[in-house]
């Protein structure tokens, strides 16, 4: 088989999962769950070939080409592409994806719609292969949208929660208005250079059909969409709320893959963004990456403070990406994709064995869970940069390229602020929740009496993704692979050291610090929150955004709505409604002369008539005697008067 | 010596009679007797005149076919006097005014 | 039978079954309803063999039938079909079939039902087949007459309100057609109502008598789209309506309107079109976002349909007016017209599903439902992918229409086009909002006890749902019809001055 068959098993065998699986899921042996891993791992085996070859070769490039449609002229293509970028993902998708599907098979048991779930879940994995693997802006955009779907879906799994529901509801609505964003960007393109192929748009802009301003606004156009798949400020709100879904999916679809792919589409389609849409991006993704970090030292359910983990995380990509870092922004994607999938299933894994989220309930669970509490702490170490985990490497690339950025442009100082700060609150927020769930004393008796290490089939793929959350970073295999699609600047040299220096410091300091407040006690986290009350509200209430868009944005629009309808029933409507009563009014008047008038002249002649004729009948007697009578004196009358 | 006159008298008695009949009785059978009384004093005019005055048979011819009419009508009227008996019950041609405007 | 004349067939099979339907005995309900079914499915069955033998590379008129009728005025029986009118065409049997069987409920005056469905649905196959003015005239009153009966007789409780206002709007629209067609029909020496001609002519009409006339056609075929603000009889007609005739309603009979402008006003009038474009273009807009706006406040499941619907055809009026300096725009076009066939597919089973909700119910308040997913979950399933097909989600069909209208008309007008596409967000809004109302969240213990939908609910909707996915995953068997004759249209218009 040559490669393109292959690339073509890894993308579709989970759709043929998928579909067997709606339809049939639940009559199959034990609800199909075996097929639906098996598919998984036919992906991910189908997409080594792919890998070695671009491994063996990183300049490869493998194209399948075909259209969808054509219309004359204007055409939409259908093209599917391998380069290195593709190939790292593709089987970093399809292999995280197998192994947390395997792991579901543990968390989901006895779930009343167990084969709707893993029919779910293989569709997003074809999705979610199919945004890597296209080659043009229409493609991705489709497979964009699809991912969306099947998040939904997830989201909204226990949708019996009004909760669940909600969140879902929210996660697809805002995840629209990015993708507005992105088609209306994809149009502007389109209309300018007449292709949505990546190759031509890149090839296009760098012939300088298109530049300046306009090029500017169709690379935040673009980009609008990532700022909605990956949850960047000030999008970022269905993220945490996603959480109502079933863990896995957590770490599958809002950790690893589909809020990543933001972040690899902006890199996918580089060229597009000018530096002075770079600026923006940066300036967005800065933002992320610090007051997400904030929110998430003040939560307490186990996954939301995961969630804005990885809130952060996203915002380090795209700033690595838009500073420069081509290689870093992507490089942290993928380390990312391991440490916080094994992360969010380690949670998984916890909430599994005590039926909670609530950190306040957790504690002391070192010993009663030791694989989920080493994984995790492998994940931890990694999240927060420690070498040699494999975070240390992508971050602290990603904020040498910041670092270099400020350098060479100083009026952007406070990227590199974020970027610091950031590190600091990854090392302080991730050891709080290691502490506070895995140290100290049980807080919850009841509940630590009951927990108890999850089975095989959970902590397999957990020790697995911990393997490679410790040693993703080794060996500089990335650098091979990925390379900028453009020249970049390099930075003024000593800004890695000095990167290196800042992001070891800030992160040893968070972990101190987490250290000194939840396992020493030197500080206390209590007082430190009263004394900064409003600061502390302020975060716990993450920043009041889901407030304000509700007040601003939510709340006036249903009015408008409500508006609208109103003024359809009642003005449009109501004209409509008035025409007819008008006719009608107009129409009785006519009706009242035409009765008493017209009418009445016509029923004066015929009565006039009929009084004659009442009159005359008198005459008509019907008694054929009288005629004769009245005939012989007519007689009699006529021979009078002759004789006269 | 009798004459012409006598003839036209008598006539104009019979035919007197016979309309006083037709316009007076209320029974249907008797004004079908005044129109008798009236046809024969008809005949006997046009018996007298063709005597006396034109010579010839033409008025006799004449009275002759008058029979033959009065008999055949005296059949169709007493068909319907039948006729409006069934459908009146009576024959007196009072009741008949259906006609009545 | 002789296949010359199969668009003849198609039209007067329904009549014939009409006209037996009539002279069956009172009480043989059952026999109407099979009789009626067949008289159906001969079109449809014709329909297979029409969309096997049209040649898709021909942009010129195809099954042509072509005979005088009455001379005296030239009035012509020609049908043909192109590639504007044999997606809808075809679409017609198709949704007049499956709604048929959806009627198989209809209790009352079954006898009377049937026939003016029947009656309907001649109407309607005569208008998208018929080539000459005064025909196509003719069948747009014939589909007008039955509805007004169907709605006013087997309707809701407002049924009379509904009917009357349907009919008079309508009557309205019809009345500047017809000034519009004489028009054309005294422009013409000799006179025509043969619409090749009156197209084949289309260089002569001053400027003057263009425009005038084209807004007399607008009107009128606005009237049936609806275009704000003229749609205000189309949620009263919905809602009373009874559900087989909302889904003809909606899927046929509004397409009418949009046909009507491209197989008359853009060809025979196309430099009023050109003046016009920019403020059909601001309509078309107003129709979407509008649309969109009003829906999300319905607290009714079906009025919510019938505004999504006036949204949604916001769309096919957007990508016909997007005329650029090159003409009319090939992606706006091609997308214009499939987005009426993929309208048509979408709202049937959008309306076919409120059935289904209110034969259980006997309510449609969107508000007073919850948590149907447990309890249907085969329905939920259906709903999600007509939801989903309607909020344009990709991979299902009225992606692929609205995609190409958008981008068809974006090059011609930029800012219109941005904000049609917020108004898709509108759109993702109101449907997953109801998605959320109806389905979702716990179950209201009241409906604990609602059946699961049946087999022949199922029936209707199943083929519907299949054609939605199969042309949102491959569009092409549609647009291989449409896009010869499309580009003929773009060719006749021509480009701007």
């Amino acid at each position: 088989m040559d490669l393109a068959t292959y690339v073509l098993i890894a993308l579709f065998a989970p759709l043929a999962g998928a579909t067997v699986q709606i339809f049939l899921g639940r009559r199959l042996p034990r609800h199909g769950d075996w097929l639906c891993v098996g598919v998984l791992f036919v992906s991910f085996v189908a997409s080594i070939p792919t890998f070695n070859a671009v491994w063996a070769n990183p300049a490869f490039k493998l194209q399948i080409l075909s259209e969808w449609l054509t219309l004359g002229s204007f055409g939409i293509p259908l093209g599917l592409q391998v380069d290195g970028l593709t190939g790292i993902m593709l089987t970093v998708v399809s292999f995280i994806a197998a192994f947390i599907h395997l792991y579901s098979v543990g968390y989901m048991h006895g779930d009343p719609r167990y084969s709707r779930y893993f029919a779910y879940l293989n569709f997003f994995t074809f999705s979610m292969l199919g945004l890597v693997l296209a080659d043009n802006f229409f493609l991705i955009y489709v497979f964009w949208e699809l991912v969306g779907l099947s998040s939904y879906l997830l989201i909204g799994f226990w949708f019996e929660r009004p909760a669940a529901a909600n969140a879902g509801k929210k996660a697809f609505i805002v995840n629209r208005v990015g993708d507005v964003g992105f088609f209306v960007g994809i149009l502007l393109l389109w209309t300018q250079l007449g292709t949505f192929r990546f190759e031509e748009v890149f090839k296009g802009i760098a012939a300088g059909q298109m530049a300046g301003p306009l090029l500017t606004v169709t690379g935040l156009c673009v980009f609008l969409g990532a700022v909605g798949k990956s949850a960047q400020f000030p999008l970022h709100v269905w993220l945490p709320d996603a959480m109502e879904g079933p863990t896995p999916v957590s770490a599958l679809i809002h950790a690893a893959t589909m809020v990543a792919a933001g972040v690899y589409m902006v890199g996918r389609v580089y060229p597009v963004f000018t530096p002075d849409a770079f600026v923006v991006i940066a300036y967005v993704a800065g933002i992320t990456a610090f007051f997400a970090g904030t929110i998430a030292l003040t939560q307490f359910d186990i996954k939301r403070v995961i969630a804005y983990s990885t809130l952060s995380q996203l915002g380090y990509m795209m700033l690595g990406l838009a500073t420069g870092g081509y290689v870093a922004g992507l490089f942290h994607l993928v380390t990312h994709a391991f440490f916080k999938a094994l992360m969010f299933l380690a949670a998984g894994s916890v909430i599994h064995a005590l039926h909670t989220q609530d950190l306040r309930e957790m504690g002391g669970l070192r010993a009663k869970m030791p694989v989920t509490f080493w994984t995790m702490m492998a994940g931890s170490l990694a999240l927060a940069g420690v070498p040699p985990f494999s975070g240390f490497f992508s971050k602290d690339a990603i904020i040498g390229a910041t670092l270099g950025f400020v350098m060479a442009h100083p009026q952007h100082l406070l990227l590199a602020l974020f970027a610091v700060g950031g590190a600091l609150l990854t090392g302080l927020y991730a050891f709080r929740l290691m502490f506070l769930a895995f140290t100290g004393a049980p807080r919850d008796r009841e509940k630590h009496h009951h927990a108890h290490e999850s089975p095989p089939v959970m902590t397999v793929p957990l020790v697995v993704l911990a393997v490679f959350a410790v040693g993703a970073g080794w060996g500089g295999w990335f650098e091979r692979l990925v390379r900028p699609p453009v020249e970049l600047p390099h930075g003024p040299a000593g800004a890695h050291t000095l990167a290196l220096a800042l992001s070891l410091l800030a992160a040893g300091l968070g972990i101190l610090l987490a250290y000194w407040t939840y396992v020493v006690g030197k500080i206390s986290a209590g007082r430190v929150a009263d004394r900064y009350r409003p600061v502390y509200t302020l975060l716990f209430n993450k920043y009041y955004v889901d407030e304000l868009y509700a007040a601003g944005v939510v709340r006036p629009f249903l009015a408008l709505t409500r508006g609208c309808a109103a003024f359809d029933l009642g003005v449009i409507d109501g004209f409509v409604n008035w025409c007819g009563r008008f006719t009608r009014g107009v129409s009785r008047v006519q009706g009242w002369i035409d009765f008493r008038i017209v009418d009445g002249a016509v029923n004066l002649v015929g009565n006039a008539i009929r009084a004659w004729g009442a009159v005359l009948r008198l005459v008509q007697t019907g008694v054929v005697q009288n005629y004769i009578l009245v005939l012989l004196g007519g007689v009699l009358v006529i021979l009078l008067l002759k004789v006269l | 010596m009798i004459g012409l006159h006598h003839y036209l008298v008598v006539s104009a008695v019979l035919f007197a009679l016979g309309m006083f009949a037709i316009i007076t009785r209320k029974n249907g059978v008797a004004i079908l007797m005044g129109i008798e009384l009236v046809l024969n004093a008809a005949n006997l005019n046009f018996v007298a005149f063709s005597r006396y005055v034109w010579g010839g048979l033409t008025g006799q011819v004449f009275a002759i076919f008058v029979i033959m009419l009065a008999a055949a009508e005296a059949a169709v009227m007493l068909a319907i006097v039948i006729a409006v008996y069934d459908r009146f019950q009576s024959i007196d041609v009072d009741r008949v005014d259906s006609l009545k405007g | 039978m002789p296949m010359q004349n199969v668009l003849t067939w198609m039209i007067f099979a329904p009549v014939a079954g009409a006209a037996v339907v009539l002279l069956l005995p009172r009480g043989r309900d059952e026999l109407v309803r099979w009789i009626s079914l067949l008289a159906t499915a001969v079109p449809l069955a014709l329909a297979f063999w029409v969309y096997a033998n049209f040649d898709r590379t021909s942009p010129g008129l195809q099954f042509v039938e072509h005979y005088a009728w009455i001379p005296a005025f030239n009035i012509e029986y020609f049908l043909g079909l192109d590639g504007v009118s044999a997606p809808m065409f075809l679409l017609t049997t198709l949704i007049a079939f499956l709604a048929l069987v959806a009627s198989w409920g209809i209790k009352e005056g079954v006898k009377g039902y049937f026939c003016l469905y029947l009656l309907l649905e001649a109407g309607m196959l005569g208008v998208f087949a018929a080539l000459d003015f005064f025909l196509f005239f003719i069948f747009w009153e014939v589909s007008l007459l039955p509805m007004y009966f169907l709605i006013g007789i087997w309707g809701g409780p407002e049924r009379e309100y509904a009917a009357i206002k349907f009919f008079l709007y309508t009557l309205f629209g019809s009345v500047l057609i017809l000034l519009a067609m004489l028009a054309l029909y005294f422009a013409n020496e000799p006179h025509t109502f043969d619409m090749t001609k009156l197209i084949a002519a289309n260089k002569q009409y001053g400027i003057a008598f263009q425009l005038l006339v084209f807004i007399a056609l607008y009107i009128g075929f606005a009237i049936k789209v609806p275009v704000f603000p003229f749609h205000t009889w189309l949620p009263d007609a919905h809602v009373e309506a009874p559900t087989p005739i909302s889904v003809i309603l909606a899927g046929i009979l509004l397409k009418m309107g949009p046909y009507g402008m491209l197989r008359v006003s853009w060809p025979m009038l196309p430099e009023a079109l050109k003046v016009y474009a920019y403020p059909l273009a601001i309509f078309a807009l107003i129709n979407i976002v509008y649309g969109a706006l009003v829906a999300m406040a319905q607290r009714d499941f079906k009025t919510l349909v019938a505004y999504s619907s006036i949204s949604h055809m916001g769309f096919v009026l957007l990508g016909m007016c997007a005329i650029g300096p090159q003409g009319l725009s090939q992606a706006g076009v091609n997308g214009a017209i499939l987005q009426m066939f993929n309208h048509g597919t979408v709202t049937a089973m959008l309306f076919l599903l409120v059935g289904v909700l209110y034969d259980r119910a006997h309510h449609r308040v969107i508000e007073d439902f919850g948590g149907l997913g447990v309890q249907m979950p085969v329905y939920a399933g259906v709903a999600t992918v007509a939801f989903f097909a309607a909020l344009g989600l990709p991979g299902l069909s009225s992606f692929i229409s609205e995609a190409l209208v958008l981008i068809g008309a974006f090059p011609a007008y930029r800012t219109l086009t941005i904000i049609a596409a917020v108004g898709i967000i509108i759109t993702a809004g109101y449907w997953l909002w109801t998605l959320q109302r109806v389905f979702l969240g716990p179950l209201n213990p009241k409906y604990a006890t609602l059946p699961e939908i049946n087999g022949r609910e199922l029936v209707t909707l199943v083929p519907l749902g299949a054609l939605v996915l199969f042309l949102g995953v491959y569009p092409m068997p549609v647009l291989d019809l449409i896009r010869a004759s499309a580009d003929q249209l773009i060719a006749l218009v021509g480009p701007l001055p």
